[in-house]
């Protein structure tokens, strides 16, 4: 069982949990990022999530499909919010089950690191001072290789 | 020369001010050659030398080639989750 979506409304975690979870399913995991109030030392009101919507659709369901082929048996329900969100708004969710938790656990954070790496999603930081900015997580890591 | 449309988002959109850019390039062109096209174009300093590029919502290296019709999108750094 494989389901993954882009949405524009409020991601309903339970929903996601009991969708994977089944007769033969033991383990079952539930990631689930949020809008945080600093990042890289300024005060965050919210985030606007953009996306290159169609292929974001395909990208994160190819992630899936490739989660499915690795951890063989797993139920994963993927969820990526678009639109203007404030703290603690939940952007993306993705839960896993499997008969066993080592697959589950696995599978989870390998869907959420490409998803992070592949799908074309941006975020635009909205600060206290009232200024915003792209965030480029590439520029970071050139920044903390150099440091 | 072709006509090509592509697709920008997020910073690189607000740099060229549009969502779509329309380029003339040579034929047969690639990936590298709309690069090119679009570095040239007022707010395309924004582009790194070698963005990365999807047609037909893949992600394709610079020596793939294009033509009109496709879905030719130059993304910016990712940044979901």
């Amino acid at each position: 069982m494989i389901r993954t979506a882009i949405v524009d409304m409020p991601i309903d975690t339970a929903a996601l949990l009991r969708e994977v979870t089944a007769g033969s399913t033991g383990a079952t995991t539930l990631f689930v990022g949020t809008v945080r109030d600093v990042n890289d030392g300024r005060t965050v009101t919210g985030i606007e999530y953009t996306a290159y919507t169609a292929m974001a659709a395909d990208e994160l369901h190819r992630i899936a499909e490739e989660a499915a082929e690795q951890f063989v048996g797993i139920r994963v329900a993927v969820e990526h919010r678009l639109g203007i969100l404030q703290l603690q708004d939940v952007s993306v969710a993705i839960a896993v089950a499997h008969a066993r938790r080592a697959p589950a656990l696995d599978a989870s954070r390998f869907v959420i690191e490409e998803l992070k790496r592949r799908v074309p999603i941006w975020k635009c930081e909205h600060y206290v001072e009232g200024d915003r900015q792209w965030i480029d997580p590439t520029a970071t890591r050139a920044e903390a290789t150099l440091s | 020369m072709t006509q090509l449309q592509v697709l920008l988002f997020a910073s690189y959109a607000e740099a060229f001010g549009s969502g779509t850019v329309n380029i003339t390039v040579p034929e047969p062109a690639t990936v590298a050659d709309v690069v090119v096209a679009l570095r040239g174009l007022p707010g395309g300093s924004i582009l790194p030398a070698s963005p990365v590029v999807a047609v037909d919502r893949r992600y394709v290296r610079g020596s793939v080639p294009v033509r009109s019709g496709q879905e030719i999108a130059v993304i910016p750094p990712v940044a979901g989750g």
